[in-house]
């Protein structure tokens, strides 16, 4: 069960680097009390229909699940940084095997922001029935793949040193089109927002509390990103180790 | 056949481009190592002897060539935990103790030595529970060779293991690693210290620009660089007289010159000139390693080889 045994040792590492841990999950929280808790009697926020706590409740989790998939990523480019990776590819741990590890851990990451968010939602007076909160977690998490497939594309093609600012880059501006930060009203930019995963990651979130979901648009627009990334960080791998 | 099958690098071939051109980095490389065997890779830096490496395990695509290793491909032996390597550049990963990182990696393989038994042999026991980004420079080497070893695996590969080593980690280093040849693992190291080669291979592959240039017994090869050279002008040269000149093991024609490798370049000199009077622009070759090999291949332009090509 080598396999296993890897991930837990990746799990423990991982979750032993205080200053990681702190920060992913820190600065979302933080930020949550810091824009949420002086608008809680904000009861229908910028006519998005649900209130400020909802609102930044699932826009959070979605920055910080996305942040916390991404992250993988940048485990990726410390290995190869380090010349990790080539000591690892000569052990029989087959490249599916590392990816899981890696992909698992990212999940894990997200799971506990989205728990951690929804403690603090339900400080702020959010209440939701057991089942939506289940059905939005899942959605969630498969909102995430294309930023999975994204974090293992950058892990291959950036190095350790600039892994940090294309990261925090990426979630900045997917963040702020995908409506994390403030409603997105109609016209040019709610178009732009929908052909972005992120936007479909915060609607996800919505699910909760009565959002309609993905329908068409939403899965054929994270379907095609996920397939897309998916297919450049095979790519991007594929030239980083030379393998056919 | 495949049950005895050693390592078998048939004409592998590797160009890097580099801002300066193309470089030929290993050219047409045939080595074949028995099981068992602990075979020294000695040269220069620049010989091509970690590009060999990295073709030999899979890690680089060769442009031409097979490698093989115990009749499987190195995909196929790394696989099936056949190999273990100590590369030549690499740190550890961060946020495990050292005894937790050998034993991640000895999870990997299917027939692992026992991690304690792994810590104890390399002298790393006292840092089993400390961080590995705590480690000196030292310490990561030792534990880089914990990781290589705790695989038991058939072929251990070692590219310039005791460069970060100071005296004291070198000695206890190859102390172990005899122990290890004992046990009947093929054992592959390159270096450029042909002291290390002489002292601890069965049998040292020398390489240069890419080639090999000489392949046998340490002494054999110790004989061949560990030497002088004299380089003279002496038109119409007699190079099968010269090499039977004492101190003298071998002659070769570089153009007008010849090329005297010696065991004793103080004798040589003295017969050289009793013999043929006529020699001059005289130059006696330094013992290092770096001066020996280009004495040994020739100038580029020199070669043979390419000159025909």
């Amino acid at each position: 069960m080598n396999v296993l045994a890897y991930t837990r040792y990746e799990l423990t590492r991982t979750f032993r680097n205080r200053r990681f841990f702190v920060f992913s999950l820190g600065f979302p929280l933080v930020l949550y009390y810091a824009i949420a808790g002086p608008n809680r009697n904000v009861h229908d926020l910028g006519g998005s229909g649900v209130s400020a706590p909802v609102y930044f409740m699932v826009g959070l989790a979605a920055f910080g699940t996305m942040n916390a998939v991404l992250s993988a990523g940048a485990r990726i480019a410390a290995e190869r940084t380090a010349g990790w990776n080539r000591q690892l590819r000569l052990t029989p741990l087959s490249p599916r095997a590392y990816f899981r590890a890696k992909v698992a851990t990212g999940y894990l990451m997200a799971l506990v922001t989205i728990l951690v968010l929804y403690v603090a939602g339900a400080t702020l007076g959010v209440s939701i029935p057991p089942g939506r909160w289940l059905d939005m977690t899942w959605m969630i998490l498969l909102g995430l793949v294309p930023f999975v497939a994204m974090g293992i594309l950058y892990g291959h093609l950036l190095t350790a040193d600039s892994i940090g600012p294309a990261m925090g880059g990426t979630t900045a501006v997917f963040a702020l089109l995908g409506g994390v930060w403030f409603p997105i009203g109609d016209g040019t930019l709610h178009y732009l927002a929908e052909a972005l995963p992120s936007y479909w990651l915060v609607q996800a979130g919505r699910i909760g509390v009565g959002g309609s979901g993905w329908g068409t648009t939403g899965w054929a627009v994270v379907v095609a990103w996920a397939l897309v990334l998916t297919a450049a960080a095979r790519w991007a791998y594929r030239r980083d180790t030379g393998r056919v | 056949m495949a049950a005895t099958a050693g390592i078998e690098l048939e004409g592998l071939a590797k160009t890097f481009r580099t801002p300066q051109g193309l470089v030929e980095a290993v050219r047409d490389l045939d080595v074949s190592i028995g099981r068992g065997e602990t075979v020294a890779l000695l040269g220069p830096n620049g010989a091509g002897k970690s590009t060999t490496i990295d073709m030999m395990l899979g890690l680089l695509r060769p442009d031409r060539g097979s490698a093989s290793l115990f009749g499987r491909s190195p995909d196929e032996a790394v696989a099936a935990g056949a190999v273990s390597a100590m590369l030549q550049t690499g740190s550890l990963i961060r946020d495990l103790t050292v005894r937790e990182l050998v034993a991640m990696v000895a999870s990997l393989y299917p027939d692992p030595l026992a991690v304690d038994e792994v810590l104890e042999l390399t002298g790393t026991a006292r840092l089993a529970s400390q961080r590995t980004q705590k480690l000196s420079g030292g310490e990561t080497q030792r534990v880089r060779f914990a990781i290589a070893l705790v695989a038991d695996a058939e072929l251990l590969v070692l590219d310039e293991p005791t460069v970060a080593m100071d005296v004291e980690g070198r000695r206890a280093f190859w102390t172990t690693m005899r122990e290890v040849a004992a046990g009947g693992k093929t054992i592959l190291f390159a270096t450029h210290y042909l002291e290390e080669a002489d002292a601890y291979a069965d049998r040292v592959v020398l390489m240069a620009r890419g080639r090999v240039v000489a392949d046998g017994p340490p002494n054999q090869i110790k004989a061949m660089v560990g030497t002088r050279t004299i380089r003279a002008t002496i038109p119409a040269a007699d190079l099968d007289a010269l090499a039977q000149l004492p101190g003298v093991t071998s002659a070769e024609r570089r153009g007008e010159a010849v090329m005297l490798a010696c065991t004793d370049s103080d004798t040589a000199i003295r017969a050289l000139l009793a013999a043929q009077p006529s020699a001059h622009d005289i130059e006696i070759g330094g013992a290092g390693l770096e001066e020996a090999f280009v004495q040994l291949t020739g100038d580029e332009t020199r070669d043979p080889e390419e000159a025909a090509a």
